[in-house]
């Protein structure tokens, strides 16, 4: 017996020493050092792009006045977005190195740095068949200089009109949210509640929001209060449906443990019924979000005073499609943004199911 | 601290969803003393559960009347403490917080929330208080669950196969926690098993009951002196008794027939 477990440590130890080369991944310093070249080639190509490709397109890249320390610097878009990108390359050096220390850090370093790649490559290509030799068709492919210049020359309107979007997301998505959460612990506990709403949520709640617009736009005070009510309703019957289902699927168990332990039937509803459903209405908030996005922009194109969506409108008239996709750049900014925010706080809240829900 | 319980003339009678009705309790009498440590045993749909049901105040009986310490029981109340099979507890609460359930509900959390932290320990549990309960082991979370009942300080707790789903190593080892906690506490111990060396083990009587009806068959009463030694030639002796009873006791085979 005692033979056998020296034997066997014996052979194990000799395996170990059988491989003497390192192994080829993010602890190996030279295979870091190439990933993190990798990482900032990419922008490396496209800054080169832009700097030795000739434009062809009869675009005009404008000149933009930059005020340091009283210092007037007279720079072309081009020249910024060339900055941009050495921005970039600065950071994602500095950031090497900082993953440096941590193995973690590099490993997660490591495993960015084809798609950070990719993604200078795509600016490169974007930029040479664009404005620099045409083969894309113009205006409808803007060079990344007009797309800066669009947020430069025009920043203070997009601004304001993203501000705009915001004010109405929020305002709408709060509000669909509270009602959404509230209706649908009505319907899920009380069942008289659930014979007459549940129906009517049922069949409504296919239709697409927007669908109501003329409605809203008449009945409503003004127009921003119609958005408001399309953003509405595309959360709230949404929110709704699941949170009732998820308070329906309460094992009865939890119930009579509950009551057992001297819970009341208010207690029973917050305590159990609304933490049981929680999946459930963080499931409504995440799909309903994306439908309030797709409400969102739709009534601001077919009728609001401003917004990202009124923006895309007013510039295509002009065939600026430059702002166009300055305003979608935004927008997938924006709305990754506040689904990222969503996630952290379904994440936090339901920290109880790490490790039980596959993910 | 404990509180004796009074069952007569009890029926339950349940429809299933063919329409068929099941007698699940038929003229069931028993007197429950306070401090005593009881048993229900018996083959599946005997009625054991529907009746530790009954006295929990989970469920109202057909006929009959079910007391304790002279007041009947209406519903339920957190006097009589319940320990489900498993998987009772809250998934959305860490272990702490299943254990203050009671507390909470009851609005008593801040002037005993000391409390939490010794039902935490009684149960050898020091240290799991921010774990969720799928990340403990079934014995574990039935430990939990019995903390959660004591930390109201029932006069009664009814234990509904709480180490049925255990291997029995656990259960061996729950048993000496449950029977540990019985004498901290005093209280009234009511246990459905379906094991006879756990009814044997903890009890001071054991009611055997049989099904369809579900009535008690006979009571037991294990003159074992405490602690008891789980293969001494008593307790065998006490062992075979029971299986004996159990042969008498069920339903004769239906006989078959081949074609």
């Amino acid at each position: 017996m005692n033979t056998a477990t020296v034997k066997l440590s014996a052979t194990v130890k000799e395996s170990i020493t059988d491989k003497p080369k390192a192994a080829w991944n993010y602890k190996n310093g030279s295979y870091f050092l190439l990933k993190a070249l990798l990482t900032v080639s990419g922008f490396v190509i496209a800054v080169g792009v832009n700097i030795f490709f000739p434009q062809k397109a009869a675009v005009e890249i404008k000149n933009y006045t930059l005020s340091i320390f009283g210092l007037n610097i007279g720079l072309t878009m081009n020249d910024l977005y060339r900055a941009l990108l050495v921005g970039l390359i600065l950071i994602y050096t500095v950031s090497a190195i900082r993953s440096l220390a941590d193995k973690d850090k590099r490993k997660k370093f490591c495993k960015n740095a084809a798609f950070r790649f990719a993604l200078g490559l795509a600016l490169a290509v974007w930029d040479i068949g664009g404005t620099k030799l045409q083969i894309f068709a113009q205006p409808f492919f803007p060079g990344p200089a007009q797309v800066a210049e669009a947020y430069l020359a025009d920043g203070e309107y997009v601004l304001q009109n993203t501000l705009y979007s915001l004010r109405l997301y929020s305002a709408g998505f709060s509000c669909g949210v509270l009602l959404g959460v509230g209706t649908g612990i009505l319907i899920g506990w009380f069942p008289k509640v659930y014979y007459w709403v549940y129906p009517v949520l049922k069949i409504t709640g296919v239709v697409p929001a927007v669908a109501w617009m003329p409605f809203a736009l008449t009945l409503l005070p003004n127009s921003f209060t119609a958005a408001v009510f399309l953003i509405v309703i595309c959360a709230w019957f949404q929110i709704a449906f699941l949170t009732a289902q998820g308070i329906q699927s309460t094992p009865k168990q939890n119930y009579e443990a509950a009551r057992i332990l001297g819970s009341d039937p208010v207690d029973l509803i917050f305590h159990v019924a609304v933490p049981h459903a929680m999946p459930d209405i963080f499931t409504g908030i995440t799909s309903a979000n994306a439908m309030a996005f797709t409400t969102l922009v739709m009534s601001e194109m077919l009728g609001q005073p401003g917004g990202l969506g009124y923006y895309i409108n007013q510039s295509k008239v002009w065939s600026a499609y430059y702002k166009v996709l300055a305003a979608i750049v935004i927008m997938a900014v924006l709305f990754s943004l506040i689904n990222h925010i969503i996630g952290r706080i379904q994440k936090h809240t339901l920290r109880w199911q790490e490790g039980v829900v596959k993910k | 601290m404990s509180s004796s319980i009074n069952i007569s003339q009890v029926d339950r009678i349940y429809t299933d969803t063919d329409g068929r009705t099941v007698q699940a309790l038929k003229n069931v009498d028993l007197d429950i003393k306070a401090g005593e440590f009881i048993s229900l045993i018996g083959p599946s749909g005997c009625g054991k559960t529907t009746l530790l049901r009954l006295i929990a105040g989970l469920d109202k009986p057909q006929a009959g009347q079910l007391s304790i310490d002279g007041r009947k029981i209406t519903g339920v109340d957190p006097e009589r403490g319940y320990v489900f099979q498993q998987g009772s507890l809250f998934p959305w609460l860490d272990i702490g917080q299943n254990i203050a359930y009671g507390l909470r509900a009851r609005g008593q959390l801040k002037q005993k929330k000391a409390k939490v932290g010794e039902y935490i320990s009684m149960v050898g549990l020091d240290g799991f208080e921010k774990s969720y309960p799928h990340q403990i082991s079934g014995g574990m979370a039935q430990r939990v669950a019995i903390a959660r009942a004591l930390i109201n300080e029932p006069k009664a707790l009814l234990l509904d196969e709480p180490m049925g789903a255990l291997d029995s190593f656990t259960r061996a080892d729950l048993q000496d926690k449950l029977l540990e906690l019985w004498k901290e506490n005093g209280t009234t111990m009511i246990l459905v098993t379906h094991d006879i060396d756990e009814a044997i083990y903890l009890s001071d009587r054991i009611v055997i009951m049989t099904p369809r009806p579900g009535k008690i068959s006979r009571v037991i009463e294990v003159d074992l002196p405490r602690p008891r030694h789980r293969g001494g030639i008593e307790f065998l002796a006490m062992r075979k008794e029971i299986l004996e009873l159990f042969e008498l006791a069920q339903a004769q085979p239906q006989p078959e027939y081949n074609i």
